[in-house]
């Protein structure tokens, strides 16, 4: 018990982010229009796409001689940057069409 | 001094995933909300490879990290300007499974690296929730995009719910005593853990089919947020953590709102009982009665002299991609002064939305997008529902059948029409795999024949009219 406690209060910065943003997310897709629902779904899926900061992270620290490490590292940016350009083109290719007539 | 702009760099990545998300979910600023968002994510990206620090070193291997980009850049670009609109659910299935596949790489590489330096608990909690979260995301996304385009076929055994959960409980046991043992003790088992978690992910999405995709994709979706939010605890890095964890909650609000539509809990999504019923139903369910087809030139003349033709746009619109034909064929309605709308079912499509951006690349004027229960409320006093490659949606099984998969599922109610036309290919059950008996009734007519050639020549009959 006290071990739980003395981690909540050690991280106390993160969790207080982490439940904020569960409750900032729910109220940003409250009020989504069903026509919007896969361009934002979509949307979505590339901001996730922040994890290849980590991947970045991860291949900048790996030393010289660290082939394995390299490697994995290597394709992890490139999925990253797959999820992330990949996913705001496609986004953008949708919201598009979703341009006023003139 | 650097360190301090990374952090605004940050700042500003995290406020424009806020914005962005948020002008996503209006039509007017939607773009606009998606470029803002890849603006912040650009500059945070550029802020890390630059300007990171730990230990007062900074980051190497800039040679690998361009080339990286470079390569995902130049691919992903590519493939999402070459997909059709009809391709675009696996699109985003697939660009989520690669961003699951990143995370878990990310844990492997932490992992591989704590053997050397020693543990710190929170880090291995925090690594093995990425690892599981992420490998579940990948291997589920991959097998949601060979289901979608039709690579992997439905596939269902007895007691596969059994088996799902002896995996899972197995992983998060092996898991749990790598964290009470060390990582030391037995690294072979993490290996195994990344194992039974694709395994999971495979047996997770499998036997669910048919309408329950969108959901499974929405909440891969905020899978892959959540494993994304785990690199960002890791690292204490805000943007990560934020971004994660917006689309975490959102994707798991999109979900449950999908499964509402689809008035269903999503525990009944997950357990997979839409696949595993499916073979029973489809060979026990009243099987078919007669039919009736009817000819272009007839389709043409009761639409051309109706007051009111409401559209039910389907899958079957989509793979054909007659949605400019379909467009074509209600301004000439409209110029006979026949009054033109289209009922647009939330799970129509292969996704939520599916036809409003299929229908507004062909310019359709959102006006006319009638959504469900202002539909149901219309049917009633429209002359003639053209129902273009739709099945599940208008099965009235829902409404009826209780032994029905769908049943409870909203419908368009379109029997409520005088007159209901509909277009198919062939007299083959929907995704679902039922028989659909609105095809039976006496007031519906068949009209078979691929969407877009169907409509192209029903177009040509009524300008002759």
């Amino acid at each position: 018990m006290e071990q739980v406690l003395e981690w909540i209060a050690g991280h106390q910065e993160m969790i207080y982010v982490v439940v904020l943003m569960i409750f900032v997310g729910i109220e940003i897709i409250g009020k989504v229009p069903s026509v919007l629902h896969t361009p934002l779904m979509s949307g979505a899926n590339a901001i996730h796409g922040v994890v290849i900061i980590g991947a970045i992270i991860v291949m900048g620290k790996a030393e010289e001689g660290n082939t394995i490490a390299l490697i994995l590292g290597f394709l992890a940016v490139i999925l990253g940057t797959l999820n992330v350009v990949g996913g705001f083109v496609v986004t953008d290719r949708m919201l598009e069409m979703f341009k006023k007539k003139k | 001094m650097e360190l301090n702009i990374l952090v605004v760099c940050y700042l500003i990545g995290s406020i424009t995933f806020i914005v962005g998300l948020k002008m996503l979910s209006n039509p007017a600023s939607a773009r606009k909300g998606n470029l803002i968002a890849a603006g912040g994510m650009g500059i945070a990206i550029l802020g890390t490879i630059f300007l990171y620090e730990e230990d007062g070193s900074r980051l190497g291997n800039y040679g690998w990290i361009f080339s990286a980009l470079l390569l995902g850049s130049i691919v992903g670009t590519l493939m999402a300007k070459r997909v059709k609109m009809t391709a675009m659910p696996e699109m985003v299935s697939l660009f989520n499974g690669m961003g699951g596949a990143c995370a878990a790489l990310i844990s492997v590489i932490e992992f591989r690296h704590m053997l050397h330096v020693g543990v710190d608990q929170t880090s291995l909690l925090i690594i093995l929730l990425g690892l599981i979260i992420g490998s579940v995301s990948f291997s589920g996304s991959m097998i949601a995009w060979g289901k979608l385009n039709g690579r992997v076929k439905d596939f269902a055994f007895q007691g596969q719910h059994i088996i799902n959960l002896v995996i899972l409980v197995l992983n998060l046991a092996i898991a749990g005593y790598l964290m009470i043992a060390g990582p030391a003790a037995v690294p072979l088992f993490f290996y195994l853990i990344i194992f039974l978690s694709l395994l999971y992910g495979v047996f997770f999405v499998l036997p669910i089919g048919g309408a329950d995709m969108p959901v499974v994709i929405s909440l891969l979706n905020s899978f892959t947020g959540v494993a994304a939010a785990c690199g960002g605890f890791l690292y204490n890095n805000k943007v990560m953590l934020t971004g994660g964890i917006l689309v975490g909650a959102a994707g798991t609000l999109l979900t449950i709102l999908m499964c509402k539509a689809m008035n269903r809990s999503l525990k009944n999504v997950l357990i997979g009982s839409f696949g595993g019923k499916k073979s029973v139903s489809a060979s026990q369910g009243p099987q078919g009665g007669t039919y009736k087809e009817l000819s272009l030139s007839d389709a043409a003349m009761v639409m051309s002299y109706a007051t009111k033709v409401m559209i039910v746009p389907g899958y079957g619109l989509a793979v054909a991609q007659a949605q400019h034909v379909c467009h074509e064929l209600e301004k000439t309605l409209e110029s006979k002064g026949v009054e033109v709308k289209y009922a647009i079912h939330p799970v129509a499509g292969r996704m939520p939305g599916h036809m409003n951006v299929l229908l507004a690349e062909a310019d359709v004027s959102y006006d006319k997008l009638l959504e469900m229960e202002q539909a149901n409320e219309e049917f009633k006093t429209t002359d003639v529902v053209l129902v273009l490659g739709a099945n599940d949606v208008v099965n009235p099984a829902a409404k009826t059948d209780p032994s029905s998969p769908i049943y409870g599922m909203p419908i368009l109610e379109v029997e409520e029409a005088k007159l209901i036309i509909v277009n198919k290919r062939s007299m083959k059950p929907g995704y679902a795999g039922i028989e659909n008996q609105l095809f039976f009734q006496p007031k519906t007519s068949m009209l078979f024949g691929d969407a877009k050639k169907a409509l192209q020549d029903l177009l040509a009959e009524v300008r002759n009219i």
